[in-house]
């Protein structure tokens, strides 16, 4: 009778795909609300996107990658003095300002200062020049989005050798990196450590955290323990770094809050939408289940008809919503939109929507089990 | 498929004794079926006339086991359907019994010889054994060439003729039938009754009409009349004339 179903299922083009509609939307909603949300939460850990150390070496007090508290010059050695340290490397994050050499407004940037031995955390994706030119003088690598930026506002598309300035010295590109935007919009220029001491802002410590990875073959793990007894500083690995960020995002910015309404709103819309259309799909053939019920058909054999009929309406709405939002995805500027498709999120809306099918199918099957055989019988 | 009747009680199809059957909706209570005895021999086609809302429905709905009487038992084709739990009662419909209803109650996306197949599918019968028997039910119905047509581009009289194509297509024992003409003008209700006699004649099928419609008592081999619950009388062919026309 599963051919039955699907031929009572496809016959009804339009409510087929009304069904399918509901369904493919529900998934739009809820694919777009969750990649929103962490895309949202993605601006905490951009520093960490941009900047890639299996261990990053902060001040106890820092719970989150923004939180740039300046460590002693020192701290680099007391890391490398630490068993199962392969490396350490100093790092400076922190805001500067960019201006063009002809003058006008000041563009607040993320300047990262590298250690200029080994370029530890620099950009993996360079789209013209090369990292290794940071060893030049004055040299910076920026990202392609400041390009734009001081294109857009400015009116100046700088290239490959021009230079601007940050805190009245001058700075010249010597590499175009395609890299996350982080918080407030604001794009990352990429220089040396010794370099960012003269672009920054003058403080007495620059050293704002320390990037280091284990030996070889040393589990990670013992290898944070290590650093944290040694040197009182918190060791966490890139991955536990992020989980900080997001979590201080969570809980101290109104934003992933805001978003999360917005998504949990849009869930549950889904979730309505979906379950009510199949649901109304099923009331409307209750005469004709309540005929097949009256032939003989038993709750068994309705419930398996009905579940088909549930199982292809949520794979097809699924399969379309994915399929749109990929597309969509596609096409979104890479960096630019704060959205994030991580594979678990079509993995958790297909869950939902099973979930939805089912129960939509269950509250059916019950109405159907309630079905008397005899209605048919009435006019 | 399973004309096999009790041995101990060859000649009846249904018997019914102190049958009743109440409705309730809320504290009110309405009696439908009271203490009602019913009789339809095999082989013979019993009409059950009546006012609308003297139990003609229900009754037809008790013997089939669509609906559980109250209190009374009910025997049909030898089982006691008032003693079987419901999975065996539909169980038990499926095998024996061919249904007409008022509304023919097609499948709309279904082509006319997928809905005469259902009483097979449900059988489990798969789908190429099921459809050419579904064709040769319409052939003998005369729709063979609207076999691959679906309901909404045949006419009510075609309608009824796949619906009882459908009710046969299992060959059951018993073939209940809910107002098979109300729906259709006098001409096409006397070739659809026609057809139904036709295909039943000669066979140890017992069919079982209610209907509240004069122009076709003159079909029925007994005719049991309905009021208020019970059953007045039971006329055979020959008294028809005495028949009181509702």
């Amino acid at each position: 009778m599963i051919d039955v179903a699907l031929k009572m299922l496809f016959g009804e083009r339009a409510k087929y795909a009304m069904l399918v509609s509901g369904i493919c939307f529900a998934t739009i909603l809820m694919t777009q609300g969750m990649a929103l949300f962490f895309g949202i939460l993605g601006f905490s850990y951009a520093t960490m996107q941009n900047i890639r150390a299996p261990i990053w070496v902060v001040d106890p007090l820092v719970q989150q990658a923004g939180d740039n508290q300046p460590l002693r010059d020192t701290d680099i050695d007391r890391v490398r003095s630490v068993e199962g340290v392969a490396w350490a490397a100093p790092l400076y994050v922190g805001i500067a300002q960019a201006r063009l050499l002809e003058g006008g407004a000041t563009q607040p940037v993320m300047l990262v200062g590298l250690d200029s031995d080994t370029l530890a955390g620099a950009p993996t994706r360079m789209l013209e020049g090369s990292i290794h030119e940071l060893r030049r003088a004055d040299s910076v690598v920026v990202d392609v989005q400041f390009i734009e930026l001081m294109h857009h506002l400015r009116g100046v598309r700088l290239e490959l050798g021009d230079a601007f300035e940050m805190n009245d010295r001058r700075a010249v590109i010597v590499g175009i990196a395609k890299l996350v935007q982080g918080m407030q919009g604001a794009t990352y220029i990429f220089t040396t450590w010794d370099r960012a001491k003269q672009y920054g802002p003058g403080q007495r410590k620059m050293l704002t955290h320390v990037l280091a990875s284990a030996v070889p073959g040393r589990p990670e793990a013992e290898v944070l323990e290590a650093i944290r007894r040694g040197t009182g500083l918190q060791a966490v690995s890139e991955a536990e770094f992020k989980r900080m960020s997001a979590r201080w995002m969570l809980v101290n910015s109104p934003i992933p809050y805001v978003v999360g309404v917005i998504v949990g709103i849009g869930f549950i819309i889904g979730l309505g939408v979906s379950g009510q259309t199949f649901y109304t799909f099923v009331l409307e053939n209750t005469r004709h289940l309540g005929a097949l019920k009256a032939m003989g058909a038993s709750n068994l054999t309705l419930a398996a008809m009905i579940l088909a009929q549930a199982g292809i309406v949520g794979f097809v709405g699924f399969g379309l919503g994915v399929g749109v939002m990929s597309a969509f995805f596609s096409i979104l500027p890479e960096g630019r939109a704060p959205m994030i498709l991580l594979w678990q999120i079509p993995v958790t809306v297909f869950c939902a929507i099973t979930l939805i099918c089912m129960l939509s199918a269950v509250l059916s099957l019950w109405r159907v089990a309630a079905i008397e055989p005899a209605i048919v019988f009435r006019a | 498929m399973n004309h096999s009747l009790n041995p101990s009680e060859p000649q009846i199809a249904v018997h019914l004794a102190l049958v009743d059957k109440s409705f309730r909706n809320g504290e009110q209570v309405t009696p439908v079926l009271r203490q009602v005895e019913f009789e339809a021999r095999v082989g013979e086609m019993m009409f059950v006339v009546g006012p609308s809302g003297c139990g003609k429905t229900t009754l037809l709905s008790v013997l089939c086991g669509t609906l559980h009487a109250d209190a009374g038992a009910v025997n049909t084709l030898g089982r006691p359907l008032h003693q079987l739990p419901p999975r065996e009662v539909t169980k038990f419909r499926a095998l024996n019994i061919g249904f007409i209803f008022q509304q023919f109650h097609l499948i709309p996306t279904l082509t006319a010889a997928e809905n005469v197949a259902v009483p097979l599918r449900i059988q489990g019968v798969p789908a190429r054994k099921a459809l050419p028997r579904a064709r040769k039910l319409l052939a003998r119905v005369g729709l063979l060439e609207k076999s691959g047509e679906r309901p909404s581009r045949l006419s009510g009289g075609q309608q009824q003729r796949v619906a009882i194509a459908r009710a046969l297509v299992h060959d059951p024992a018993l073939i209940v039938c809910d107002e098979p003409t109300s729906a259709l003008d006098s001409a096409t209700g006397h070739q659809v009754m026609d057809l139904l006699r036709d295909t039943s004649r000669g066979s140890r099928r017992t069919v079982i009409v209610v209907t509240h419609d004069p122009r076709i008592y003159h079909y029925a081999d007994r005719v049991a009349e309905m009021e208020d619950g019970r059953i007045l009388r039971v006329t055979v062919c020959s008294q028809l004339e005495n028949l009181s026309t509702h």
